[in-house]
């Protein structure tokens, strides 16, 4: 399939200038999009030659084709779904709370000078907290299973989106809080109708950052005594001697994550296509 | 209609802004502000928009003391101060929430005619150049219909030609319902061009120095004699303004010059 693409991408390319001018623009970054496929492409090729030589050791570092045998097997007994649900749903429950928490916090805290200076030296210590020093404590506190699991991923997501709402709050244009105070809106309409629209772009990048940790934490969750999630593929296939799962739940983290982010920036596109920013006119 | 009554602003930190400045300005007068910088203009304007409180004195709108922001007064900033979410017709519809979608659409559309932006109405503010965005500003303030405009050099970040057609835009707008306009201008000419009666400004603290009438004929012909002299007053006022305090004139100076 990959191969497949990278064949017939490049023609198009060739081929797209010359049969229209209009797509100039369009033409270079579909390229671009094929290349940035390559890249990885291209190095698993070359460590499946470098395996297939000898030499590596193909014992501790087996080989894309080993890997994707192992992983299709997975897939096949039904296990690899049980496991990507699994880490899926605990990121989610746990990014829900904690994105809901750290907007809700983050705007209090924005809004509120005396609020701010109130829990914000808390928080920024806390924050500072490895997410493993946690684990022990919300052990104890919420049990082995699912509840400690999110609370430790819900704590992840949180920080970022906090500081990323209440950032966005404090500098939010003076100049456009006036025009709603000129056209003399209530405070409700001024949160609604100005200060909401103002912050939405650092809260999405706030909540694709909180995202990423949450992926981070999960596996900090699933070391802590899973029997089932990609984190669990890990510490199963470390204590097993399973390099090709261990890899295998690697690059299966970088799919999930990689696809969590573009549905999330896909999502929250509509809302934010009034930006004038440099992406736009790069 | 406007009644400025001894009116001064001394911020926190001690510097006096304005102080005592009297002014009256009758139903669909346009007034215009002149001075050097630091003479108190934009706070002026301020104050009577109801955006900063006065430390002294009072504005009062047909009788009204204005103490924050009023639906009788309107401004538009230096800056069109668009909000850049909303496409351009709901940034003119802004101040228009409270009335029915039908009778706002209305007034929006005549508002983006009369600028001469109909047909920008589904355009995002970053679409459109610095004077286009600015004509809308001025639309968003028309369309709430203030019975005073208070205008904050809206057009000195704009070059001569796209100047010149904004002021045809602002009078062509005025005429429908005829507001009270404060305008602050350092553009003398601008001043000449657009307003009824010009006041110079004094600064530290800002002060009313001298006030030019400028009953000229509209449209107003830039190459009249009429306007060559009314231009020439203010610029004289304004360098006398600027001078240091002692050749300004004495009440009994002039009471002395007056009896000839």
């Amino acid at each position: 399939m990959g191969a497949g693409m990278t064949v017939t991408s490049p023609a198009t390319a060739e081929t797209g200038p010359a049969t229209s001018p209009s797509r100039v623009f369009l033409v270079p970054r579909r390229a671009l999009a094929v290349a940035g496929l390559l890249l990885p492409l291209l190095l698993a090729a070359l460590w499946e030659w470098v395996a297939a030589k000898n030499l590596i050791s193909v014992r501790l570092m087996p080989p894309p084709s080993r890997i994707w045998a192992t992983m299709s097997d997975l897939a096949a007994r039904g296990e690899l779904t049980i496991h990507v649900l699994a880490t899926l749903y605990r990121v989610f429950v746990g990014f829900a709370i904690g994105a809901l928490a750290g907007t809700l916090i983050g705007a209090v805290a924005g809004a509120s000078e005396a609020v701010r200076r109130i829990i914000d030296p808390t928080l920024q210590s806390l924050r500072s907290v490895p997410s493993i020093a946690w684990v022990p404590l919300f052990i104890l506190w919420l049990g082995i299973f699912e509840t400690s699991k999110i609370a430790l991923i819900a704590v992840g997501v949180f920080f970022p989106v906090y500081l990323g709402v209440a950032g966005a709050i404090e500098s939010i244009d003076r100049k456009l809080l006036e025009v709603g105070r000129v056209f003399r809106l209530s405070r409700p309409a001024l949160v609604r109708r100005v200060m909401l629209p103002a912050v939405l772009p650092a809260w999405i990048i706030s909540l694709r950052s909180g995202l990423g940790l949450g992926f981070m934490f999960v596996v900090a969750a699933e070391f802590m005594g899973a029997s089932e999630g990609l984190g669990y593929l890990l510490v199963d296939g470390q204590q097993m001697g399973k390099p090709d799962q261990i890899l295998g739940a690697i690059i299966a983290f970088a799919v999930l994550g990689k696809i969590c982010d573009w549905v999330l920036v896909l999502v929250t596109k509509p809302l934010l296509v009034w930006q004038d920013t440099a992406r736009r006119s790069l | 209609m406007l009644r400025l009554e001894r009116l001064s602003k001394t911020y926190a930190d001690g510097t006096q802004a304005l102080s005592a400045i009297n002014v009256e300005v009758g139903g669909g007068e346009i007034l215009a502000l002149v001075g050097g910088s630091g003479c108190g203009k934009t706070t002026l304007l301020r104050l009577i928009a109801g955006l900063d409180t006065a430390t002294e004195g009072r504005v009062i709108v047909s009788g009204e003391t204005i103490t924050s922001p009023h639906e009788a007064v309107g401004i538009v900033f230096q800056e069109p101060r668009l909000l850049p979410w909303l496409k351009v017709e709901d940034n003119v519809g802004f101040g228009l929430a409270g009335l029915p979608a039908a009778e706002r659409r209305e007034r929006v559309d005549h508002a983006l005619e009369r600028v001469g932006l109909a047909g920008y109405g589904k355009r995002w503010p970053r679409e459109l150049s610095g004077g286009q965005q600015q004509r809308i500003a001025i639309a968003r303030a028309f369309v709430a219909r203030p019975k005073v405009l208070l205008l904050d050099e809206p057009f000195s970040a704009l070059d001569a030609f796209t100047r010149a057609s904004l002021h045809e835009h602002l009078l062509l707008l005025w005429e429908e319902t005829r507001p009270t306009v404060v305008m602050v201008t350092h553009d003398v000419e601008e001043a000449v061009t657009l307003a009824d009666r010009i006041i110079v400004m004094r600064p530290k603290p800002g002060r009313v120095y001298e006030t030019v009438s400028a009953h000229l004929d509209r449209p107003r012909d830039k190459l009249s004699a009429g306007f060559e002299k009314t231009k020439r007053r203010v610029m004289n006022a304004l360098d006398r303004s600027l001078r240091p305090e002692t050749p300004r004139p004495s009440v009994a100076e002039v009471e002395a010059a007056a009896s000839y």
